[in-house]
């Protein structure tokens, strides 16, 4: 019967409440004096950039091009630096080859879910306009132009090589324009022209409008050859 | 120089910023609650008011850019198919929390202005810029057929 609590004889030391609450104070104080001793503040160093930095790339000026002797080689150089443009996210985004655009430089489908319409502005219940207007404006981010809208169907570019696009945009049937107005659209549009000013945190187009024109005009004039 | 600004018919004379979003003077400057703020980068359609009759996103409106328009919020949208959208929505319950609602009555409204009796697909091509969290996608879509027959009952 070990269990039994003895009668008298054996009984067990007690403890009163004074040395429990002694050294639960004394406990108490020395985590306080660990946790708490005079340390060196940490040093402030920065944090990652939360959004990268806008990389802006540049166009080789056509005078690079001058030491290619070949003028089928040196027509198709000129459209393959051009062509870093063409295939940009800023364009690509609104040459889609469904009725719906493009957005980001991920070229993810634009949210909302919205559809070319009749004009390539929108459908009538939901133009580009519902949200884009004639400038960028910053305080919702959302892109702007007063010509805001999808490129034809015929001009789609997604899902193509370098070479289906460049003879596409050379077929009238298709582009809907000679190399003349070609070159015009390049050089002046300013719907083209806003991939070079995209606003926000948008990536532009390499080089600028000039540059790039220039590059194109050059490609017309040593004999327009698409790459294969 | 204060831009003046034609709101619900009424013309207020507004000292900010050209660049302030629309929703912000609708609802910090002139109290017109009834607009919501959701996401303020044109992706909810919370915001959604009628600027010279379209419906547009007011976070992504700058304050000079209508300063010479008529704009209609919520709190004073009317006419035949405002009354039919409004009799629709209460008669299906339609709003669950409430949020989105305003974004997608006005919606709606416009809509229904501009196509009389819309398809499913209508439907899906002009609400798709309303996003509604608590998902009351199927009641709005049978409360907007709801409100097409009625004001088509009214026209035969
Ligand atoms: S608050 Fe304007 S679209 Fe969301
Ligand atoms: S009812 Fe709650 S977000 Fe639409």
């Amino acid at each position: 019967m070990r269990w039994r609590r003895s009668s008298g004889l054996s009984r067990r030391r007690r403890f009163g409440c004074l040395p429990i609450l002694a050294l639960t104070v004394a406990a108490i104080v020395l985590v306080s004096a660990i946790v708490l001793r005079p340390q060196p503040l940490p040093q402030a160093h920065s944090l990652p950039a939360s959004h990268p930095r806008i990389e802006i790339a540049h166009l080789r000026p056509v005078a690079a091009f001058a030491s290619i002797a070949d003028p089928q080689a040196r027509s198709l150089a000129l459209f393959e630096e051009a062509g870093r443009v063409i295939q940009h996210p800023r364009c690509m985004n609104c040459h889609p080859r469904t009725d719906r655009p493009t957005q980001t430089d991920a070229m993810r489908p634009h949210t909302p879910w919205v559809a070319r319409g009749p004009d390539g502005g929108g459908e009538p219940t939901l133009r580009c306009s519902t949200c884009h207007h004639d400038e960028n404006f910053e305080p919702s981010g959302v892109p702007g132009n007063p010509k805001w809208k999808l490129a034809p169907i015929g001009m789609a570019w997604q899902g193509k090589t370098l070479g289906e696009i460049c003879r596409q945009i050379l077929d009238p049937a298709r582009a809907h324009m000679g190399r003349e107005e070609l070159l015009h659209h390049l050089a002046e549009d300013e719907l083209v022209g806003w991939a070079w000013h995209p606003g926000g945190e948008r990536t532009p187009a390499p080089g600028t409008q000039a540059e790039f024109a220039a590059l194109i005009k050059a490609w017309l004039d040593t004999g327009a050859k698409c790459p294969a | 120089m204060p831009y003046s600004l034609s709101v619900n018919g009424q013309v207020h004379s507004i000292d900010e910023d050209g660049q302030t979003p629309l929703l912000w003077v609708l609802r910090d400057t002139l109290k017109l609650t009834g607009t919501k703020y959701g996401c303020g980068v044109a992706q909810c359609g919370a915001c959604t008011v009628h600027v010279d009759g379209q419906p547009m996103r007011s976070c992504s409106l700058a304050l000079e850019a209508v300063a010479s328009a008529q704009i209609v919020t919520i709190e004073a949208v009317e006419g035949a198919e405002t009354k039919a959208i409004q009799d629709a929505w209460i008669a299906r319950d339609v709003p669950q929390c409430g949020f989105c609602q305003s974004g997608q009555v006005m919606s709606a409204v416009a809509l229904l202005r501009a196509i009389p009796a819309p398809t499913d697909d209508d439907v899906d091509i002009a609400m798709s810029g309303n996003i509604c969290r608590c998902a009351t996608y199927n009641r709005i879509r049978a409360a907007i057929h709801d409100a097409a027959g009625v004001l088509g009952s009214g026209r035969s």
